[in-house]
C-alpha cells in the first residue's frame, strides 16, 4: 500500500514535470491559432529559447538573464512568423515548418561553435538554474499522513517555472474569455471581416496573439534547458512542441480541455519507460512505443471525427485579405 | 460614441433654413482597376428619413454604401455628416460619426451569445464584466423601445435569420447609430420577417434615426421609404420623392432605355421538349429555400429567356439543370432521364445524355486560368477519345481542336498556348461558347452569355446562339441583362424569390412590364406558366 | 499556396524570384556564418569543391540527390492537386518497411532481376498505403491533411522502432537493425554499373535507384501535364469549382493524388534499404521527407525544377559535409539551417520581393511595350 502511494507520487511528479513544457506550448499555440494563424512552429520557438536561455545563463550565470533571453528569442521567431503570415499574407504552414528546420539547424551550428561541445552548452552551476522550491511549511508538515506527504513530496519542491505554468492556465482562461482582448481575439479568429467591420485592427490583434504565443514558448524552452535540465542539449524538445499542438486540438482550442489533454500526454510519458517489461493481464506486454505514439494516434482518432469534432477556429489559415 | 449627437444638437440652424442634411455625398467617385463602380455621385439624404437607393445588380449602391462606411475610400468626392466634413477613413471613423450598416452577409461570430457579439468592439473597458452589465441594460431598453427583441445569451449560428438580422441592427444602435444602411435586408427574409422589420424601421424613423435602405424591391420602396435615388451603371440617374413616383416610372429609370439590337426572326413552332421541369425545388445547406416548386419545359428549336434580378434562384436552377447539384425535391426529365433528388446525375452524365452548359461564373467554373486556351478547351470533356493518343492526351488534337474552335468563334488572339486567364472576358467567354456549341448539344444552358463582353462579341455571341436554335438545339438562357432576354427569347419566364412568376411571349415583349414583373409588382399576378 | 504576381511575365515568376529568393536565403546564411567567425566566402568553395571537385563528392551528391528527387516529386504531385503533404518522412519510412519486408522474405529464393521490381512495387504500397488514412479523412471527413500528416510521422517512426526492435531485430544482435539482405537483394552501385562498362568510379552510395528516379521523373511529367487524369488532378488543384463542373470528383483525385505522392515518397526506401544500407534500420530517412519540401518549393513543384533543386540541395549534402570536416567550428547543421531559410523564402516569403519587382519592371519597360488590349 504504501508503495503504490509512493509510486503514484512518483509518476504524478514525473506527469507534472513533462507536462510543464506542453502546457506552456499549448497555450502559446492557443492564443495564435485562436486568433487564427496557424503554428505548427511551436517546437522551433521553444528549442531556439531553450538554446537562448542555457546559453546566456552559461555566459552570464544568471538564470534571469537567460530566461530574459530565451523568451526574447522565442518573440523574434514568433514575430518572424506573424511577418510572414500577416503582413505577407504567406503560406502558414510552410512559415511554421520554416522555424522549426531553422532552429533545429541553427541552435546546433551556433553551439558548436561557440560552445564546441557537439551542440550542447556548458553545465549550468545550480546557482544559474530554476531550482525546485520549498513551498512554505513543507518540510513542517513533512510527517503528517497522506495530506503532508502529498503537499511536501508532490505539490512542493517543483521549480518556479512549474508553477508559471501551471498558474498560466487559469490566467489564460481569464484572459480569453473575461476580458475585451480575449473577446475580440475569439472573434477574429473566427470571423475577421466582423472584426473589421466593428472598427478595430485585424492585424494588430493577430500580431498581439503571435507575441504572446512567443513569450510563453520562450518559457517553455527556458524549462527545460535551465530548469529541468542543466543545459542545452541537441533536438532536446524532441517533438515536445508537435504533443502540445496535438494537446491543443484535442482540447479543441480550449484552456483547460487543453490543460487536461496535457497531463493525459505527461502521464503516458510518464508511465511509458515504467511500462516497459511489465505484463499487463490480456495484452501481455505493451510496447513502449505503443504509448509514446498513442497522443498522436489519439488526435489523428479526434480528428477523424471519432471522439466528437474537433472544430477549429472557423478564420484559421486563412490570411485575412480585404476583398474588392 | 455620443458625438453624433452633439453635432445633431449644437448645430444652430438660422431660421426658416433646412435643417443640415444627415448624410451628404459630393462627386464620390470609386474604381476597382477597370470598372469604375461609382462615377461622380452625389445624393442627400435627409435627417430622419428612410431613403432608398434603388438600381440592379452592378449599379454600384453596396459599393457606395461601403465607402460610408468606411469599408472603401473613395478616389475623389467629400462626405458629410450632419452638415459637417468628415473624413472616413475606416469603419471606426464611421462609427464614431454615428453610421451604422447592417451588411447582406451578416457580420457575426456564430459561436458568440448575442450579447457577445453586440458588445464585440464596443466594450465598455479591458474586463467584460461591467461590458456585460451595460450590454444587458441596452439590450433591455432598445427592445422596449424599437420592439427588437432578442435572446441575449442565444448562440448566434443557431438563430433563424430574421433575428440575426435584428442583432445586427442591435448591435448598429448599442453603438449609438444615427444613420443606419441596410443592404438587402429582405433578401433573407420571410414576408412575414419582412413586415416586421419594417415595423422595427418605422419605429427607429420615429425616434429620429436616418434610415438608408438599398434594395432592388420596388415594392418595399414604395411602401416604406420617404425618398429614393436610382442608380444605375455607377452613377446616381434620378432621386424622387416616393410618394410622387411609382413602380412602374422606376422600374424604368432601373432599366433605363437602351438601344436594342435587332431581334431575330422568331420561329413560332418549336419541336418537342427537351427538357422537362417538374416541380422542382432546391433548399441550400443553410436550409434557405433557393429554388419554390418550378415547373416548365423548353422544347427544341427554342430559346427560353429566365429574366430576374441576380439571386432570386436562376443560378441555383441552372446549376441543378446541369447536374452540379442535386434537387431536394421534384426533378427534371431529359432525354428520357428523369433526374431526382432519389436518382442524381452528375455533369459528366449531363453531358452524356446531350447537355451542354456555359456556366455564370465563366472565371471559377467555365475554365481554369492558369491553364492554357487548349487546355481549357476540352474542360469537361478531357476523356474523350478524340483528345487521347494512348495512355496520354494528344497535345496536337487538341491544339488543333482549339485552334478550330478560335476560329470559327473569332476567338483573339488565335494562339492555343496563350493562357485562358490572359484573354479578354469576351474572348473568354466566346472560347467556352465554342467548347460547349461545338458539341451540337441537344439541350444548352447558359447563364449571363454576355456579362463582362465588348460590344462586338455581344453580337457574335448572339448571332450563334441564335443559329444553334436554328439548329434544333433547346436553350435556356439565364441573364439580368433585360435587353438580352428580350432579343434572343422566343418565351421569357420571370424568376423572383424562387419562383416563376410569370411568362410571356419573347415577341412584343414589353420592358417595362417585364422589369416590375421582377420586381414582383406587377398589376396581374395571375400570369402563370401553364404547362 | 500563395499566388502573386500574376502580372509578370513568366520568365520573372519561374526563373527570377526563386533565383532571388536562394539568393536570400544564401546570404542570410553567409551572415550566420560570419557570426560564428568564419569565412562565408570560403565556406562556399569549400562547399562546391566537396560537392563536385572529386569523383566521391559527385557520387556523394547524386546519391544525396536521388533521395530528394523522391520526396520532391511527392509534395509537388500533392501539391499540384491542392494538398500539402507534410508526411513524406513518414511515407518514405514505411515504404522502406515495404522493401526490407520483401528482400528479408524472398531474398534467398528470387534473383535480383525479380526482387528488384518486387521491391519497387512494395515501397510503392507502402508508402501509398501510409498517405492513403490521411488522405481519406481529408477528402471524406474534412481532418486537416496537415495535422494528419505530421502526426502519422511520427507514429511510422514509432511503430518502425517497435518493429525492428522486438519483431525484425537479428538475432543476437545490439543495434535495432535486420540481418543483412543477401546479394541479390542487393541493388548495384552506380560504381559497379560504370566497372561493367571498364570506366572506373570511386566508390560511393550512389546506385542504380537514381536512373529510376529520373525515369520517375518523367513519369511524373507525363502524368500531370500529359495525361487526362493529370488534367484532373490539377483542375483540383487550380479550381475545386471547375472540377465539379466538369464532372469530376474531388474527393476521388484527392485519395489518388496522395497515394501517388506517398508512393514516390516510399521509393526513398528503395534507394537506401536495398540500395545502400541493405538491411532494415531505423531513422534511415533522416529529414529527406522535410528537404523534399524545400526541393519542391524550390523547384515550383515541376519535376526539372526538383531535379536541379535536388542537385542543389544534394550539393549542399555533401558539401556541408565537407565543410564541417574541413572546418571544425562549422557542423553539418548548417546546411539544415540553409534548408530552413530555403523553405523560409520560398515558402513563406516568396512573394515578399514580388511588389517592388513589379514596380521595378514596369519602370523598366514603360514605353517599350505596346499598350495591352483594353477591351472588356
Amino acid at each position: 500500500m504504501e508503495d503504490a502511494f509512493v509510486f503514484a507520487i512518483l509518476t504524478v511528479n514525473a506527469t507534472v514535470r513533462v507536462a510543464t513544457p506542453l502546457i506552456l506550448c499549448a497555450m502559446a499555440g492557443l492564443f495564435s491559432e485562436r486568433s487564427g494563424v496557424i503554428d505548427i512552429g511551436l517546437e522551433g520557438k521553444m528549442l531556439a529559447a531553450a538554446f537562448a536561455a542555457a546559453s546566456v545563463a552559461a555566459l552570464t550565470g544568471s538564470v534571469w538573464v537567460g530566461l530574459a533571453g530565451g523568451i526574447a528569442t522565442a518573440m523574434c521567431l514568433a514575430l518572424l512568423h506573424g511577418f510572414a503570415c500577416i503582413t505577407h499574407n504567406g503560406n502558414q504552414v510552410v512559415s511554421g515548418l520554416a522555424i522549426n528546420i531553422l532552429a533545429s539547424g541553427l541552435t546546433v551550428v551556433l553551439g558548436i561553435a561557440w560552445f564546441h561541445r557537439g551542440g550542447d552548452t556548458p553545465g549550468l552551476e545550480a546557482t544559474a538554474r530554476f531550482m525546485p522550491l520549498a513551498l512554505p511549511m513543507a518540510r513542517a508538515v513533512a510527517d503528517v499522513p497522506l495530506v503532508g506527504t502529498l503537499y511536501s513530496r508532490l505539490i512542493s519542491g517543483h521549480n518556479l517555472l512549474v508553477y508559471v505554468a501551471f498558474s498560466a492556465v487559469p490566467l489564460v482562461w481569464w484572459v480569453v474569455y473575461r476580458t475585451r482582448f480575449g473577446l475580440r481575439l475569439r472573434a477574429v479568429g473566427e470571423n475577421p471581416k466582423a472584426v473589421d467591420t466593428a472598427g478595430i485592427s485585424v492585424t494588430w490583434l493577430r500580431y498581439r496573439a503571435v507575441m504572446i504565443c512567443g513569450v510563453l514558448t520562450g518559457i517553455a524552452g527556458t524549462y527545460l534547458s535551465v530548469a529541468h535540465n542543466a543545459g542545452f542539449a541537441r533536438e532536446m524538445t524532441a517533438g515536445q512542441g508537435y504533443i502540445a499542438l496535438a494537446a491543443l486540438i484535442f482540447g479543441k482550442w480550449r484552456p483547460w480541455p487543453a490543460f487536461g489533454a496535457c497531463l493525459m500526454f505527461g502521464l503516458l510519458d510518464a508511465i511509458a519507460i515504467r511500462l516497459q517489461g511489465v505484463h499487463v493481464p490480456g495484452i501481455g506486454e505493451v510496447p513502449v512505443q505503443f504509448i509514446q505514439a498513442l497522443p498522436y494516434v489519439l488526435t489523428v482518432v479526434l480528428l477523424a471525427g471519432f471522439i466528437g469534432k474537433a472544430v477549429a477556429p472557423k478564420a484559421i489559415g486563412v490570411p485575412y485579405v480585404k476583398e474588392n | 460614441m455620443a458625438m453624433a449627437h452633439a453635432a445633431a444638437r449644437d448645430v444652430v440652424t438660422p431660421e426658416g433654413a433646412p435643417p443640415p442634411a444627415a448624410i451628404e455625398l459630393r462627386g464620390i467617385d470609386k474604381s476597382f482597376g477597370a470598372v469604375h463602380a461609382n462615377n461622380d455621385v452625389s445624393m442627400r439624404i435627409g435627417a430622419g428619413t428612410i431613403h432608398g437607393i434603388v438600381g440592379e445588380n452592378g449599379a454600384g449602391k453596396s459599393t457606395l454604401m461601403s465607402i460610408l462606411y468606411g469599408f472603401y475610400r473613395a478616389d475623389a468626392g467629400e462626405i458629410f455628416v450632419a452638415g459637417k466634413r468628415i473624413e472616413i477613413k475606416s469603419p471606426h471613423d464611421a462609427i464614431a460619426a454615428g453610421i451604422g450598416m447592417v451588411h447582406q452577409h451578416f457580420m457575426l461570430v456564430d459561436t458568440f451569445t448575442v450579447l457577445e457579439n453586440v458588445m464585440m468592439g464596443a466594450e465598455s473597458g479591458p474586463l467584460l464584466h461591467a461590458s456585460i452589465q451595460k450590454a444587458r441594460g441596452e439590450l433591455t431598453r432598445l427592445a422596449d423601445d424599437y420592439g427588437l427583441a432578442v435572446q441575449a445569451d442565444a448562440i448566434a449560428g443557431e438563430l433563424p435569420v430574421g433575428e440575426l438580422q435584428r442583432v445586427e441592427i442591435l448591435k448598429a444602435l448599442y453603438r449609438d447609430a444615427r444613420i443606419l444602411i441596410l443592404d438587402e435586408p429582405t433578401g433573407v427574409l420571410t414576408p412575414q420577417e419582412s413586415t416586421q422589420l419594417f415595423r422595427i424601421l418605422a419605429a427607429l424613423k420615429e425616434r429620429g434615426v436616418t434610415i438608408i435602405l438599398i434594395t432592388h424591391k420596388l415594392g418595399e420602396v414604395m411602401a416604406v421609404t420617404d425618398t429614393v435615388s436610382v442608380m444605375r451603371r455607377g452613377q446616381v440617374v434620378a432621386d424622387r420623392v416616393t410618394r410622387d413616383t411609382s413602380k412602374e416610372e422606376l422600374a424604368e429609370l432601373m432599366v433605363g432605355r437602351k438601344v436594342r439590337p435587332t431581334s431575330a426572326p422568331r420561329r413560332d413552332v418549336a419541336g418537342e421538349a427537351a427538357l422537362t421541369v417538374e416541380h422542382l425545388s432546391l433548399r441550400d445547406r443553410l436550409g434557405v429555400e433557393r429554388i419554390r416548386d418550378v415547373s416548365f419545359a423548353v422544347n427544341a428549336g427554342e430559346i427560353v429567356g429566365i429574366a430576374g434580378v441576380s439571386g432570386n434562384g436562376q443560378s441555383e436552377l441552372l446549376e441543378v439543370l446541369a447536374g452540379i447539384r442535386p434537387p431536394t425535391s421534384g426533378g427534371f426529365v431529359v432525354e428520357g432521364r428523369e433526374v431526382t433528388s432519389a436518382a442524381p446525375c452528375g455533369p459528366d452524365d449531363m453531358r452524356a445524355l446531350g447537355l451542354a452548359h456555359v456556366p455564370e461564373d465563366r472565371q471559377r467554373r467555365g475554365m481554369v486560368a492558369p491553364f492554357s486556351a487548349a487546355e481549357s478547351a476540352i474542360l469537361g470533356y478531357e476523356c474523350e477519345a478524340a483528345y487521347s493518343r494512348g495512355l496520354f492526351l494528344d497535345t496536337d488534337a487538341i491544339a488543333a481542336h482549339c485552334s478550330q474552335l478560335m476560329e470559327r468563334f473569332d476567338v483573339r488572339p488565335p494562339t492555343p498556348e496563350i493562357g485562358s486567364g490572359k484573354l479578354s472576358g469576351g474572348n473568354q467567354q466566346k472560347l467556352i461558347l465554342a467548347r460547349e456549341i461545338d458539341r451540337e448539344p441537344r439541350i444548352l444552358l447558359v447563364g449571363q452569355p454576355t456579362r463582362g463582353v465588348d460590344i462586338g462579341a455581344i453580337e457574335f455571341i448572339h448571332a450563334q446562339l441564335i443559329a444553334l436554335r436554328d439548329r434544333g438545339c433547346a436553350i435556356l438562357m439565364v441573364s439580368v441583362e433585360l435587353d438580352e432576354i428580350m432579343a434572343l427569347s422566343d418565351r421569357i419566364l420571370v424568376m423572383f424569390e424562387g419562383r416563376i412568376v410569370s411568362e410571356v411571349a419573347g415577341r412584343g415583349a414589353d420592358a417595362r412590364e417585364l422589369g416590375l414583373m421582377m420586381a414582383n409588382a406587377h398589376a396581374d399576378k395571375r400570369e402563370r406558366l401553364v404547362s | 499556396m500563395n499566388t502573386g504576381g500574376q502580372d509578370l511575365p513568366r520568365w520573372i515568376d519561374i526563373g527570377l524570384i526563386p533565383i532571388l529568393n536562394i539568393c536570400m536565403a544564401l546570404l542570410v546564411s553567409g551572415v550566420i556564418i560570419l557570426a560564428i567567425g568564419e569565412d562565408p566566402l570560403e565556406a562556399v568553395a569549400i562547399m562546391v569543391r566537396g560537392a563536385f571537385g572529386y569523383e566521391e563528392g559527385i557520387g556523394y551528391t547524386l546519391y544525396y540527390a536521388t533521395n530528394f528527387i523522391f520526396t520532391g516529386l511527392a509534395v509537388s504531385v500533392a501539391f499540384h492537386a491542392g494538398l500539402f503533404n507534410i508526411g513524406g518522412e513518414g511515407q518514405a519510412y514505411i515504404g522502406g518497411l515495404g522493401v526490407g519486408l520483401v528482400l528479408l522474405a524472398f531474398d534467398s529464393v528470387l534473383p535480383l532481376a525479380i526482387l528488384a521490381p518486387l521491391a519497387i512495387l512494395a515501397a510503392a504500397i507502402f508508402g501509398a498505403a501510409w498517405a492513403a488514412v490521411p488522405a481519406y479523412l481529408q477528402a471524406y471527413r474534412g481532418s486537416h491533411v496537415v495535422i494528419t500528416t505530421i502526426m502519422f510521422n511520427f507514429i511510422a517512426s514509432a511503430v518502425m522502432v517497435y518493429l525492428l526492435v522486438n519483431v525484425l531485430i537479428n538475432p543476437g544482435q545490439m543495434s535495432p537493425e535486420s540481418r543483412q539482405f543477401l546479394p541479390n537483394g542487393h541493388l548495384p552501385f552506380m560504381h559497379e554499373v560504370l566497372a561493367w562498362f571498364g570506366i572506373p568510379f570511386a566508390p560511393t552510395p550512389m546506385n542504380v535507384t537514381l536512373i529510376w528516379a529520373l525515369i520517375c521523373c518523367v513519369g511524373v511529367w507525363a502524368y500531370v501535364w500529359r495525361s487526362r487524369w493529370g488534367y484532373e488532378l490539377r483542375t483540383v488543384g487550380h479550381s475545386e469549382p471547375a472540377a465539379v463542373y466538369a464532372g469530376i470528383r474531388p474527393r476521388r483525385i484527392i485519395m489518388v493524388a496522395m497515394c501517388i505522392s506517398g508512393g514516390l515518397a516510399g521509393f526513398v526506401g528503395l534507394n537506401e534499404i536495398m540500395g545502400v544500407q541493405h538491411r532494415l534500420l531505423i531513422n534511415f530517412t533522416a529529414g529527406y521527407g522535410f528537404t523534399g519540401i524545400a526541393v519542391s518549393l524550390m523547384g515550383r513543384n515541376h519535376p526539372f525544377g526538383v531535379v536541379m533543386a535536388s542537385l542543389l540541395f544534394g550539393a549542399l549534402y555533401q558539401g556541408g559535409a565537407e565543410l564541417a570536416f574541413d572546418v571544425p567550428t562549422i557542423s553539418r547543421e548548417l546546411v539544415v539551417t540553409i534548408q530552413g531559410l530555403v523553405i523560409l523564402f520560398s515558402g513563406a516569403l516568396a512573394y515578399m520581393s514580388t511588389p517592388w519587382i513589379t514596380r521595378l519592371y514596369r519602370v523598366l519597360t514603360a514605353g517599350r511595350l505596346a499598350p495591352a488590349a483594353s477591351e472588356a
